[in-house]
């Protein structure tokens, strides 16, 4: 067989394993949500009667061509994030199709699902969708800002665009990872990361007890599955995406899942103990002092 | 929407260029329901199983009875951990509650909101008003029988009940959705004519779509 085909069977085994790792996530932290309310929660395995739930549904409607390729869109945004990154350093198989100048590529397509959504929502032609999808975008530019100061940051300290190159450099024990040689750049990511993940207290744009539910109003059936697939892989992908740049990345899977793990816990613990932010209100706070943090980093290492 | 929304005019644009807008044809999407036969076999048994324990609840309150709903939210009921979550939108939603009276105007957009979701659908009734009007049934601005006007799928009983028979209630829905009889999308696009005199009977200003999605 080709390399061409071993590569892309890998690349689907890395989705799958993904993928179920990221539902796995959701329902863990859903319960941990929960028992922080003093509630029992949902069952762990929650998330995967969903969307076969969703799946199964019998009908489904239509607003146009755009509604159908939004979820598309998305769930093309968080595969892409994935896929173009190093999964397992060290391993040529599930370094999948990184390249040279991947860190570039990620950070498109960090936006790239949400502008694939808000055309697809525009066509559901609810007012809450667009209402929703302004938001959201408003949010996404806000803490945008943040994360490419301190990815510029990381970029300039160590040379280099490649990600694999990063995570090569910081192997050889904890005082190589970013996060101590780069504490700057390593603050500024990780208040980014807060509203990357989507909970509270940035979590008003999707958030279901809010009036509007955000871009998802109209979407239903299999295109909510999509959604929720989506929803699994994109956060998942993007924990190994901080966990590469700023915590030595890992060379199997038992490091990454206990990394992603502790690192998911961050913004799960700043979720529970803080309420939510208005979208103004968060926008505020991420152009005063995140984008300050991220500033001095990029000028750290200039200097 | 009032009558005048609904009907045909022609707008102008900023450049004076007219726009003839059909907000019924616009808005809505018209048609009958159509029947959806359930797959044979194992298939359809997996899917009801995942159907019963994925009961995404249309957060609508009608009546008393919707401030019966809220403590299973809450730390004493919790019925999340059955599988049941509440959704903003009703195309997301499975289960439609109404809980307790239905006044001739509520009737109406519950009737919209139900004919949004997805079949296959499901609907609890809570309450004697509900089932016969209870301490309304000869009030002038209520409905005595659910069931004229949907399809209802289990029946709590109670003035009000509390939400332990509401949970009851739901596992009831539970047992009928995986023994493949919760059915009621397909029994209400059956008597789709039937449901439609019945409702067209109580809401004296009809102004939607005989069947908007
Ligand atoms: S059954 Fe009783 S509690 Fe329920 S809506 Fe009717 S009057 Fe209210």
């Amino acid at each position: 067989m080709d390399t061409i085909w071993i590569k892309l069977l890998f690349s689907l085994l890395t989705i799958f394993i993904v993928l179920n790792y990221g539902l796995l996530l959701q329902g863990v932290v859903r319960k941990i949500g929960a028992r922080v309310g003093r509630r029992y929660g949902i069952r762990w395995y929650q998330p995967w009667i969903d969307i076969i739930k969703n799946y199964a549904k019998r009908t489904k409607i239509t607003h146009g061509i755009m509604y159908y390729i939004a979820p598309a869109f998305r769930l093309t945004g968080g595969i892409g994030l994935l896929l173009f990154m190093p999964v397992i350093y060290g391993t040529d198989m599930f370094s999948n199709f990184s390249f040279t100048g991947d860190l570039l590529l990620l950070l498109y397509f960090q936006f790239f699902g949400v502008l694939g959504m808000a055309l697809g929502a525009a066509e559901g032609g609810h007012p809450y969708s667009a209402m929703g999808v302004s938001r959201g975008l408003a949010q996404v530019t806000a803490y945008e800002l943040t994360l490419t100061l301190g990815i510029i940051a990381i970029a300039v300290q160590y040379q280099t665009l490649s990600i694999t190159e990063i995570v090569a450099a910081q192997q050889g024990g904890i005082a190589n990872w970013t996060i101590i040689t780069n504490p700057l750049a390593g603050i500024a990511l990780m208040l980014a990361f807060l509203a990357a993940m989507g909970r509270s207290p940035f979590d008003v744009v999707i958030a279901p007890q809010e009036i509007p539910i955000g871009p998802p109003t109209e979407f239903h059936s299999g295109l909510l599955g999509v959604l929720q697939l989506n929803r699994a892989i994109f956060p998942a992908a993007k924990l190994i995406l901080f966990m590469n740049l700023l915590f030595g990345g890992a060379t199997d899977w038992g490091t990454l899942i206990i990394k992603t793990f502790l690192i998911y816990m961050w913004s799960v613990f700043v979720g529970v103990a803080f309420p939510r932010f208005r979208v103004d209100q968060s926008i505020r706070w991420y152009l005063f002092i995140p984008l300050i943090i991220g500033v001095l980093a990029v000028l750290f290492m200039k200097f | 929407m009032s009558k005048e929304h609904t009907e045909k005019r022609i707008v102008y644009s900023p450049d004076g260029e007219p726009i003839e807008i059909d907000p019924i044809k616009d808005y809505f999407e018209g048609g009958r329901p159509e029947i959806r036969n359930p797959r044979n076999g194992i298939i359809e048994k997996f899917a009801n199983w995942a159907r019963s324990e994925s009961l995404w609840i249309l957060g609508f309150g009608t009546g008393c009875g919707a401030i019966e709903m809220r403590p299973l939210m809450t730390p004493r009921f919790d019925a999340y951990r059955f599988g049941y979550q509440w959704r903003p939108t009703p195309r997301q939603s499975s289960v439609f509650v109404i809980s307790g009276y239905l006044s001739v105007k509520t009737l109406k957009r519950v009737i919209r909101s139900y004919e949004q979701m997805q079949n296959p659908k499901f609907v609890v009734a809570l309450g004697s008003c509900t089932i016969n009007g209870g301490m309304y049934y000869d009030s002038y601005n209520t409905i005595n029988r659910l069931d004229h006007y949907l399809p209802v799928d289990v029946y709590i009983t109670g003035c009000m009940p509390r939400p332990e028979a509401l949970l009851a209630g739901f596992d009831h829905l539970k047992r009928k959705i995986k023994e493949g009889r919760g059915e009621g999308a397909n029994k209400y696009a059956e008597n789709f004519d039937w449901y439609k005199a019945n409702q067209k009977k109580i809401i004296k200003d009809w102004d939607i779509p005989d069947y908007n999605w």
